[in-house]
C-alpha cells in the first residue's frame, strides 16, 4: 500500500496540469460533436432530390412534317427520307452535338429486327457529320447486358465505323426526372448524362409487335430512357408512353418498317415473326409516324390508345395524311 | 551449382522473384480480362485457364472421378515432369497465390528479430496436416463406396482458390468502381465468404509465414510428394557447419535446411544458398551430406484417419439426398452443365464462368443445395442484368473441366442439326398466381411475356375481362360519348388507362376518361334510345395474365429477373424439366 501511494506521489503537478488539459478538451470536444450532431426529430424517410428535365430539341412546334418512303435498302430509303423532308442541313447545323436514340433492347443479331439496323445507324451518323456535327452519340437503356446489346446488335460496330461515340447506360449515368403535368414519369431515374451539351436529338425506333400496349414504335422507343424498375410503368402502358412522348421532343424521328415485326414482339426471334413491308418513316411528328406505323403492323388505331392519348396531348396528330406526307417510292 | 561466393552475376533469388511477380501478374491479367466484350484486353484467346491447366492436382482430381484427362489439362503434365526433376518449383516460382502468401510472410517478418524469424520458420509437425487433407479430397473423388464420387479439392486448391478469390470477392470491388467487367455493378452470392477467407488466410501470413502453403494446401502436398525423387535438390556439402541457422531465417517452406532437409516440404525459394556464411548449401544432384527426409512426416494413424474420412465423406454427404429426390430446385445450372453427378465429379470452383458470364447470373451457390453445392455455380436471376441470354454460351467455353462442357448455340437454342433434339432447357418458369399482377391484383403488366425470348413465345396470355371492385353503377343520362352515373365515386383518370371498358348490355365500350361521376366512352353506345336509365352497367378491366408453355420454356430466367414484383418474384424459375437430368422432366416423353 505504502509503495503504491509513493507511486501516486511521483506525478508532478506539471504533468498533471497537462493531462487535465487533455482530457478537459476531449471532454469538450466530445461535448461539442454530440451537440452539434444531435437530432431531435426522426429521419423523415426518402423525401425526393433533385430533379432533372430533358430539353425541348423539336424544331417546329406547329409544321409538323413527314416523310414515307418505299424501298428494301435502308440506306438508300433514310437518305430520301431525310432529302424529302428538307435535307440534313434542315435539322443539323455546323456544330450541333447530336444524340441518337436507338433501340437496343435485346441481344440479338440485325437480322431478326428486334432493334434498331446498323446500317440506319451508320447512316445517319454519316448524315449528321456531313452536315457539320460536331458530335453524334448513340445510347440506349437495353433490357439485355448493355455491353452484349450493343456488340451483337451491330449498333456498337455502326457507330464507331462511322465516327458516332456509344455512351454505354452507366448506373452513375441516370439522374431523376419529374414530367411537369405528369401522373407517372415522378422522381424517377432517366439516362439523362448522354444529353450532356446535347443540341439535337434523333430517335430511331424499329416497327415492332408489342403485346402489352399493341406496337412498339418511336414513342415507345424513349423507354429505353428509363431507369429505375421501369417494368411497372407496365401497368399503365398507354399513359406512360403519353408521358415519354410529352417528356421527349425529338428533333427527328425515324421509324424502320422495312421489315416490320408482326408477331412475338418485341423480342422475336424468328424471321417467320417479320414481315417486309419496306417502307421507311421519317418526320417531326411521333404520333403521325407511329399512326402510319400501327396501319403498316395491321393495327387499327382503337387498339392502341397511347397514340390518341397522345394526341390530344398536343404532341401530334394521328391524322397523319393531314401533314401531307410526301411519299417516294425507291425501286 | 549456385552459391554466394565468388558468384557476381544475377543472383538466382532475383530470378525466383521475378518469376513470381511475372506469374502473379499475369495470373492477375487472365482475371480481370476474363470479360465478354471486344476489346483487346477482354476474352480474345488469353490462355486464361494457364494455372487451372498447370494444376496437377485439378488434373488428378478429375482423372481419378472421371478416368479422363479434359482438354487443356494436360498441361499439368509439365508441371509434373518438371517438378520430378527440380523439386516444388511450382510453389516457389509460379504460384500465384503462393506468391501473395510470400508477400504477407515478408510484411510481416520485416521488424522482427531474427531469433523470432527463425522460430515462426521452423519445421513443425502440423505441416503434415495437408498430405492428409489431399488424401482426403482423392479418396472422395476416387472411391466410389456407395457408387458416387465427388471432387472437391477446388475448395483448398490454391488455383481454383486464388481464381475464386480473384474473381468473385476482389475484382467486382474494382469493376463496380469502374466499369471493368460491366456498366452495371457485378455481384455475387457468398462473395463476403470467399473474399473473408482469402484476407483471413493472407493475414495468417503474419504469424506463420505462407502459412497457407505449409499446413493447408493439397497441391503442395502433391507436387511434394512427386518432387521426393527430384533430381537437383538443396543439400548441403558437408555433414557439419557452425549452426548459425540463418538458412533458416530465411526459408520460405520450413523444411530445416540446417538439418536433415526435408525435401517434400522445400518450395526453392534458394533463399538459403545465398546467406549461408560457411557456404555448404547447394542445388544439385549429390544427396546432402547431412542427410535428407524425403518422405512427408505422415503418420500411419493420420494416413488411417483420413483414409477413413475420405472414403466415408462421401456417402456421409448424399445421406442427405441432394443428388436424389431431396435435389434443390433452386440449384439452377448454367447452360451446358452436365448431369448432376458427373458435375460433381468435376467443377473445382475456380469461378471462371461466375467471372465471364456477361448478364452476372451466375454465382456461387450455398449449402441449401446440399454441401457439395457449396461455391458451385448456380443461376440467379434475381441479380444480374437479364437472365441467361440465348445467345451466349460463354461459360461452358471458359469451364477448364467440362462440368459446364461447350456448346455451340445450334445446340442451345435447338437449331439446325439439333432441331429434333431441342433446345436446352435449364429449368422451366411457373407463375405464382397469388403474387400476379394480372392474376391477383387485377393490373396489366405482362412484362414476362413481353420479355421471353422464345420463339413463339414461351409464355402466353390468357385474355379476360373482369368487373372492378365497386364497379357497378346505375346509369343516370347518357350524352353522346358521356356517361352520367350513380354509384362510388371515381377517383378522376383513375379508368383512363385505355384497359377500362363499360360493359352496357353485353357489349363493351373503351373508356377514355372519368370524372368523379362521368365516363366518356370511346364511342357512343348504339341504339342507345332504349337504355332506360337507372339501368346498371359494369366498369370491366381488361387483363392479359401469364400462362407458361412449359414446353416450350427453357428456363433462361428472363421473366424471373424483369419481373416487376421485386421481392419474391411472381414468376421464378426452377430446375424442373432441365434438359440435363432426365429424371427431372415434368413431362411424359413420347417417342
Amino acid at each position: 500500500m505504502n509503495d503504491l501511494r509513493e507511486d501516486e506521489k511521483t506525478i508532478s503537478r506539471r504533468k498533471f496540469l497537462i493531462r487535465m488539459m487533455k482530457a478537459g478538451a476531449s471532454i469538450t470536444a466530445a461535448g461539442a460533436l454530440a451537440a452539434f450532431l444531435h437530432d431531435k426529430k426522426a429521419p423523415s424517410g426518402y423525401a425526393g432530390g433533385e430533379v432533372v428535365q430533358i430539353p425541348d430539341f423539336s424544331l417546329e412546334k406547329d409544321a409538323r412534317s413527314l416523310a414515307i418512303v418505299s424501298g428494301e435498302n435502308r440506306k438508300l430509303t433514310l437518305e430520301k427520307a431525310i432529302d424529302a423532308l428538307g435535307g440534313i442541313g434542315r435539322f443539323i447545323k455546323k456544330g450541333d452535338r447530336v444524340l441518337i436514340k436507338v433501340n437496343a433492347a435485346f441481344a440479338t443479331p440485325p437480322v431478326l429486327c428486334a432493334t434498331t439496323h446498323p446500317d440506319l445507324v451508320r447512316e445517319m451518323i454519316a448524315l449528321c457529320l456531313k452536315a457539320g456535327a460536331s458530335e453524334a452519340r448513340v445510347t440506349d437503356n437495353p433490357i439485355n447486358d448493355p455491353a452484349s446489346c450493343f456488340l451483337l446488335t451491330g449498333i456498337r460496330e455502326a457507330t464507331e465505323s462511322s465516327g458516332g461515340k456509344l455512351i454505354l447506360p452507366k448506373s452513375e449515368y441516370f439522374k431523376h426526372t419529374t414530367l411537369i403535368n405528369g401522373n407517372l414519369i415522378r422522381d424517377w431515374p432517366v439516362l439523362y448524362a448522354p444529353f450532356d451539351g446535347v443540341t439535337k436529338l434523333i430517335g430511331m425506333a424499329p416497327l415492332k409487335d408489342h403485346h402489352r400496349s399493341g406496337a412498339s414504335m418511336t414513342m415507345k422507343n424513349w423507354y429505353g430512357l428509363l431507369g429505375g424498375r421501369r417494368n411497372i410503368f407496365h401497368q399503365d402502358i398507354h399513359n406512360i408512353i403519353k408521358e415519354l412522348a410529352m417528356m421527349v421532343k425529338p428533333t427527328l424521328a425515324i421509324l424502320d418498317g422495312t421489315n416490320a415485326m408482326m408477331t412475338n414482339g418485341p423480342t422475336g426471334g424468328s424471321l417467320s415473326d417479320l414481315k417486309a413491308t419496306n417502307m421507311l418513316i421519317a418526320g417531326t411528328d411521333s404520333v403521325a409516324i407511329d399512326a402510319f406505323g400501327s396501319a403498316l403492323l395491321e393495327r387499327r388505331l382503337s387498339d392502341l390508345p397511347f397514340i390518341q392519348k397522345a394526341a390530344d396531348m398536343g404532341v401530334g396528330t394521328a391524322d397523319y395524311e393531314s401533314l401531307k406526307p410526301v411519299r417516294i417510292t425507291i425501286n | 551449382m549456385m552459391h554466394n561466393t565468388g558468384y557476381k552475376g544475377l543472383k538466382i533469388v532475383t530470378v525466383r522473384r521475378i518469376s513470381q511477380i511475372f506469374f502473379l501478374l499475369i495470373f492477375l491479367w487472365f482475371c480481370a480480362v476474363s470479360t465478354f466484350g471486344i476489346e483487346f484486353w477482354q476474352l480474345r484467346n488469353w490462355p486464361v485457364n494457364l494455372f487451372l491447366n498447370l494444376d496437377p492436382l485439378v488434373a488428378l482430381g478429375t482423372i481419378l472421378a472421371t478416368r479422363t484427362l479434359y482438354r487443356g489439362l494436360l498441361w499439368a503434365l509439365v508441371t509434373v515432369i518438371l517438378t520430378m526433376i527440380f523439386g516444388r518449383f511450382f510453389c516457389g516460382w509460379a504460384c500465384p497465390f503462393g506468391t501473395m502468401h510470400q508477400f504477407f510472410g515478408w510484411l510481416g517478418n520485416r521488424k522482427r528479430k531474427a531469433a523470432d524469424v527463425m522460430a515462426r520458420n521452423r519445421y513443425r509437425k502440423g505441416q503434415n496436416i495437408k498430405y492428409f487433407i489431399l488424401i482426403v479430397f482423392l479418396l472422395m473423388a476416387f472411391v466410389p463406396l456407395n457408387g458416387s464420387v465427388s471432387l472437391q479439392s477446388g475448395l483448398l486448391d490454391p488455383i481454383p482458390f486464388a481464381y475464386r478469390s480473384v474473381n468473385i470477392g476482389l475484382l467486382p470491388v474494382a469493376d463496380n468502381i469502374f466499369h471493368f467487367a460491366s456498366v452495371t455493378p457485378r455481384q455475387y452470392e457468398h462473395a463476403w465468404l470467399i473474399g473473408g477467407i482469402f484476407l483471413f488466410l493472407l493475414l495468417m501470413n503474419l504469424v506463420i509465414p505462407r502459412f497457407y502453403c505449409r499446413f493447408i494446401c493439397p497441391l503442395g502436398a502433391l507436387l511434394g510428394i512427386l518432387g521426393r525423387f527430384s533430381i537437383w535438390r538443396i543439400g548441403k556439402t558437408k555433414p557439419s557447419c557452425s549452426n548459425c541457422k540463418l538458412c533458416e531465417k530465411a526459408c520460405e517452406g520450413a523444411c530445416e535446411p540446417s538439418d536433415k532437409i526435408r525435401i517434400s516440404e522445400c518450395v526453392l525459394c534458394f533463399n538459403c544458398l545465398h546467406v549461408c556464411p560457411d557456404d555448404v548449401l547447394r542445388y544439385g544432384t549429390s544427396e546432402s551430406k547431412a542427410g535428407e527426409i524425403t518422405n512427408p512426416d505422415i503418420t500411419r494413424r493420420g494416413i488411417l484417419a483420413s483414409f477413413l474420412t475420405g472414403v466415408l465423406a462421401v456417402p456421409m454427404i448424399r445421406i442427405a439426398g441432394k443428388i436424389g429426390t431431396n435435389w434443390h430446385y433452386r440449384a439452377i445450372r448454367p447452360p451446358g452443365a452436365l448431369p448432376e453427378e458427373e458435375f460433381l465429379r468435376r467443377c473445382v470452383k475456380c469461378g471462371q464462368c461466375m467471372r465471364i458470364c456477361p448478364t452476372n447470373i451466375i454465382v456461387p451457390g450455398g449449402i441449401e443445395g446440399g454441401v457439395e453445392n457449396l461455391l458451385t455455380p448456380v443461376l440467379n436471376f434475381r441479380s444480374g442484368t437479364s437472365g441467361c441470354q440465348i445467345n451466349c454460351a460463354a461459360c461452358g467455353f471458359i469451364c477448364p473441366t467440362g462440368a459446364i462442357r461447350p456448346i455451340t448455340i445450334s445446340e442451345k437454342m435447338g437449331l439446325n442439326e439439333y432441331a429434333e433434339k431441342g433446345p436446352i432447357r435449364l429449368g422451366a418458369a411457373f407463375v405464382d398466381r397469388s403474387r400476379c399482377l394480372p392474376w391477383a391484383m387485377k393490373r396489366p403488366c405482362i412484362v414476362c411475356q413481353e420479355n421471353c425470348p422464345v420463339t413463339p413465345k414461351a409464355i402466353y396470355v390468357k385474355e379476360f375481362y373482369e368487373t372492378v371492385r365497386e364497379g357497378n353503377y346505375e346509369m343516370k343520362e347518357i350524352r353522346g360519348t358521356a356517361l352520367h352515373v350513380e354509384g362510388t365515386r371515381m377517383k378522376p383518370g383513375k379508368y383512363a388507362t385505355g384497359d377500362y371498358f363499360s360493359l352496357i348490355r353485353d357489349q363493351r365500350y373503351r373508356i377514355t376518361e372519368n370524372s368523379e361521376d362521368t365516363i366518356t366512352l370511346e364511342k357512343a353506345p348504339e341504339d342507345m334510345v332504349d337504355i332506360t336509365l337507372s339501368e346498371r352497367m359494369e366498369i370491366q378491366i381488361r387483363l392479359q395474365a401469364p400462362v407458361v408453355d412449359v414446353e416450350r420454356c427453357i428456363g433462361c430466367g428472363t421473366c424471373e429477373h424483369e419481373c416487376p414484383v421485386s421481392g419474391l418474384r411472381a414468376i421464378r424459375v426452377s430446375a424442373e424439366n432441365e434438359t440435363r437430368n432426365r429424371e427431372r422432366s415434368l413431362f411424359l416423353r413420347k417417342r
